[in-house]
């Protein structure tokens, strides 16, 4: 079974941690640097880029605008197609749901499509305290779950691990969940690919009920997307008797007319693919043909919360492509896990506060203190999500949330002694005068005192002017 | 340019640390014929508190800026950082004051802020500022001239047309330098990976000198390359186009 995100160090503690990973350095670098590559030339064909990414944004943003409509909409054409349609709250609730469907159904096992949803909520955590399993299907995720290990990437969760150990992890794990890897298993890709199919292939053909997530919900049609790599998803979306859907309420669009726009913007910016290999659409039940029994768990789980921020709700308009992990340079040097949620990177920085609400936890506060605000992801979201706007708006909230403490941290008090400072010109020329008195002596150390030390202790520091440049001009522009 | 009121906005890093880029913008605009003031009691544009979350602790700072500036026709700033701050984040600070005066008085001054490497091509149109530096030198286009700004291609221009200089480029010139303000210290550990992997690029180029338009950045990746003694030297974008034949 996966391990699940509980009792994380804040982003710092955890950073340094993976930082000291030289493997997970090596297999980041090389994976983050491949995969942007792959998008920026695909994305470099289309001279209409920019404003499809417009588009884009325009259509869920709109979606978002009227989101209590659409959602009635799309249960309602739901209804009408045959789903059964669940409303769930939280997490919790929605776990009861999917599981309470496979226990009437008397099922011990379902397979999944690959979805982040059902990561998010810990379903299989959940199905497993009721007696049931729930096997991965998506390749990387089932290097995930094999490893008893935590997905690091939106798109590609085992980029952490390279084949080496992807071999290690089939050869000494598969058989205790089913169909054991072949004798003699290599670290060639075909190899590893052809062990994972035949795992899977009893799996797909045994159980009786399947699980995904969506990618998007239509709501004039009660359509749902699934858009997939492998192939998995569909067995899984066809051959079982039983499907439950959950989906975030955040995607649902208007209109088949927007799937357009983001199915064109999504395979170029996650895979850079030009086109999406498997995408299936399903609405309800059709009689005689795939699962004759579909149920829709629509999820808030902190969406409605999302949605009420003014900044940060232009958040729920992604559509989980990744491309801003893999451009990230924080990201490409320590990984998912050190955020401390299946939603890493930079999407992950704004989306898990902007989804539990700040000011509770120090994991949840620190993530949007991990960027430099280098702006790489604003500039390669396909949804045009201000991300360094939103975690500059965020650290606001933190620091909002922590104001009425009795003992201010250390921190608080700096920036209140510079805000006093910069409030006055002659504070500032005061306070560079004793710099210059000091300069000598701060030139012989080496290394700062107390916080200081973060930057000295792989950094040096030039020694202070002798005259700053505001007394330069006092002295030469009389 | 006639008659054109232009004021100098040194920032506080470059005034308390780096007074020779300062003097530098002086120098040069003084060469190219611009008559170029120096407001005192400016202080700081406010995005280090901005950029932590203490929106409250920047207001003093908002507000000493516009009284700084407010009256003249462009405010040159030989950082691309402190620029974007002006043009993106005071109106930000200002609505949180719920101040409609304040808002007025940065939504009009921001515009007027242009980065030193703007000024000169966009607002000058020049791109050749008679400068002379016989160096080996490579430039880091810093995040925010580059992203915030969309600087684009100035500095290269204005690099190029430099006497005797040898631009020769960043591998990977794109990628943060890892300083971010207070990331720098809040996050030191992923900052110093990601200047490590800067300072490693800079040294591939072999260049003596690695050039940028931003101090804070060079305080970042000069203090990691100091440190490994890589005996390249870090200098603002200021001081080369200032630096002339014989001097």
């Amino acid at each position: 079974m996966n391990a699940a995100f509980v009792g994380m160090p804040a982003f710092p503690v955890a950073a340094r941690e993976a930082l000291a990973d030289t493997q997970l350095r090596h297999n980041l670098g090389r994976a983050t640097h491949t995969i942007r590559d792959k998008r920026a030339r695909v994305v470099g064909e289309m001279p209409e880029w920019e404003e499809l990414r417009q588009a884009g944004a325009d259509i869920k943003d709109a979606a978002l605008l009227r989101l209590d409509v659409h959602l009635a909409r799309l249960e309602e054409s739901l209804t009408a197609r045959g789903a059964v349609v669940h409303w769930a709250r939280d997490a919790a609730e929605a776990c009861r749901i999917v599981a309470d469907v496979t226990l009437a159904h008397g099922a011990a096992e379902v397979v999944k499509v690959k979805s982040m949803v059902t990561q998010e909520i810990g379903l299989n955590e959940a199905l497993a305290a009721e007696g049931i399993s729930a096997w991965e299907t998506d390749l990387a995720e089932l290097i995930v779950q094999l490893g008893d290990d935590l997905p690091s990437h939106i798109l590609v969760p085992a980029i952490h691990r390279n084949r080496a150990e992807i071999r290690e992890i089939f050869r000494t794990r598969m058989a205790a969940s089913g169909r054991p890897a072949p004798e003699n298993l290599t670290d060639d890709p075909g190899e590893l690919a052809n062990a994972a199919r035949l795992h899977l292939r009893e799996k797909f053909l045994r159980a009786r009920v399947g699980v995904s997530g969506a990618n998007f919900a239509v709501a004039e049609t009660g359509t749902l997307v699934v858009v997939e790599s492998e192939g998995n998803g569909r067995m899984c979306l066809t051959l079982p008797e039983v499907l439950v859907s959950v989906v975030g309420i955040e995607k649902v669009v208007p209109s088949w007319t927007d799937l357009d726009v983001l199915l064109r913007l999504l395979p170029r910016s996650s895979t850079g693919e030009r086109m999406n290999p498997y995408t299936s659409m399903w609405h309800g039940v059709t009689p005689g043909d795939g699962p004759q029994e579909v149920h829709v768990v629509l999820l808030d789980n902190g969406r409605t919360r999302a949605l009420a921020d003014r900044v940060g709700r232009q958040a729920l308009r992604c559509i989980r492509c990744s491309a801003c992990l893999n451009v990230c340079p924080v990201y490409e040097r320590v990984g998912g896990h050190a955020y401390g949620s299946v939603y890493p990177g930079p999407i992950g920085a704004i989306l898990n506060p902007l989804l539990h609400g700040v000011g509770g936890d120090t994991q949840t506060d620190s993530l949007p203190y991990a960027s430099t605000l280098c702006g790489a992801c604003y500039e390669v979201c396909p949804v045009k999500i201000d991300i360094p706007s939103v975690l500059v708006d965020l650290r606001a909230q933190v620091v909002d949330a922590h104001r009425d403490r009795r003992a201010p941290h250390a921190e608080a008090v700096a920036m209140r002694a510079a805000g006093w400072i910069f409030g006055d010109a002659r504070r500032l020329a005061r306070a560079e005068r004793v710099s210059g008195r000091i300069r000598r002596w701060w030139a012989r150390l080496a290394r700062l005192p107390g916080p200081g030390r973060r930057w000295t202790t792989a950094r040096d520091l030039p020694t202070p002017p002798r005259e700053s440049f505001r007394a330069w001009w006092s002295r030469t522009h009389r | 340019m006639d008659g054109m009121r232009v004021a100098l906005m040194v920032t506080c890093v470059n005034d308390v640390m780096f007074p020779d880029t300062g003097r530098a913008v002086v120098e040069l605009l003084t060469r190219l014929g611009v008559e170029v003031d120096f407001p005192q009691v400016q202080t700081c544009c406010g995005q280090p508190m901005v950029n932590t979350g203490y929106l409250d602790e920047a207001l003093p700072a908002v507000r000493t800026f516009v009284s700084a500036f407010e009256g003249y026709d462009a405010v040159v700033t030989p950082s691309g950082s402190c620029a974007a701050s002006a043009r993106h984040q005071h109106r930000m600070v200002a609505e949180r004051a719920d101040d409609p005066g304040l808002v007025g008085a940065v939504t009009e001054l921001g515009p007027k802020v242009h980065e030193l490497s703007v000024f000169l091509v966009d607002v000058l149109g020049v791109t050749d500022v008679g400068a002379s530096f016989p160096r080996r030198v490579t430039y880091h286009p810093t995040c925010h001239s580059l992203r915030l700004l969309g600087v684009g291609d100035r500095p290269r221009r204005l690099l190029e047309a430099v006497r005797g200089l040898t631009l020769v480029d960043l591998p990977g010139a794109e990628e943060c330098c890892g300083f971010g303000g207070t990331f720098a210290m809040k996050n030191a550990d992923v900052s110093v990976a990601m200047g490590a992997d800067k300072a490693r690029h800079v040294r591939e180029t072999d260049a003596e000198v690695l050039v940028a338009g931003d101090n804070s950045c060079l305080l970042h990746i000069g203090g990691v390359l100091s440190r490994q003694r890589s005996g390249v030297r870090v200098m603002h974008l200021a001081e080369i186009l200032a630096s002339t034949e014989g001097a």
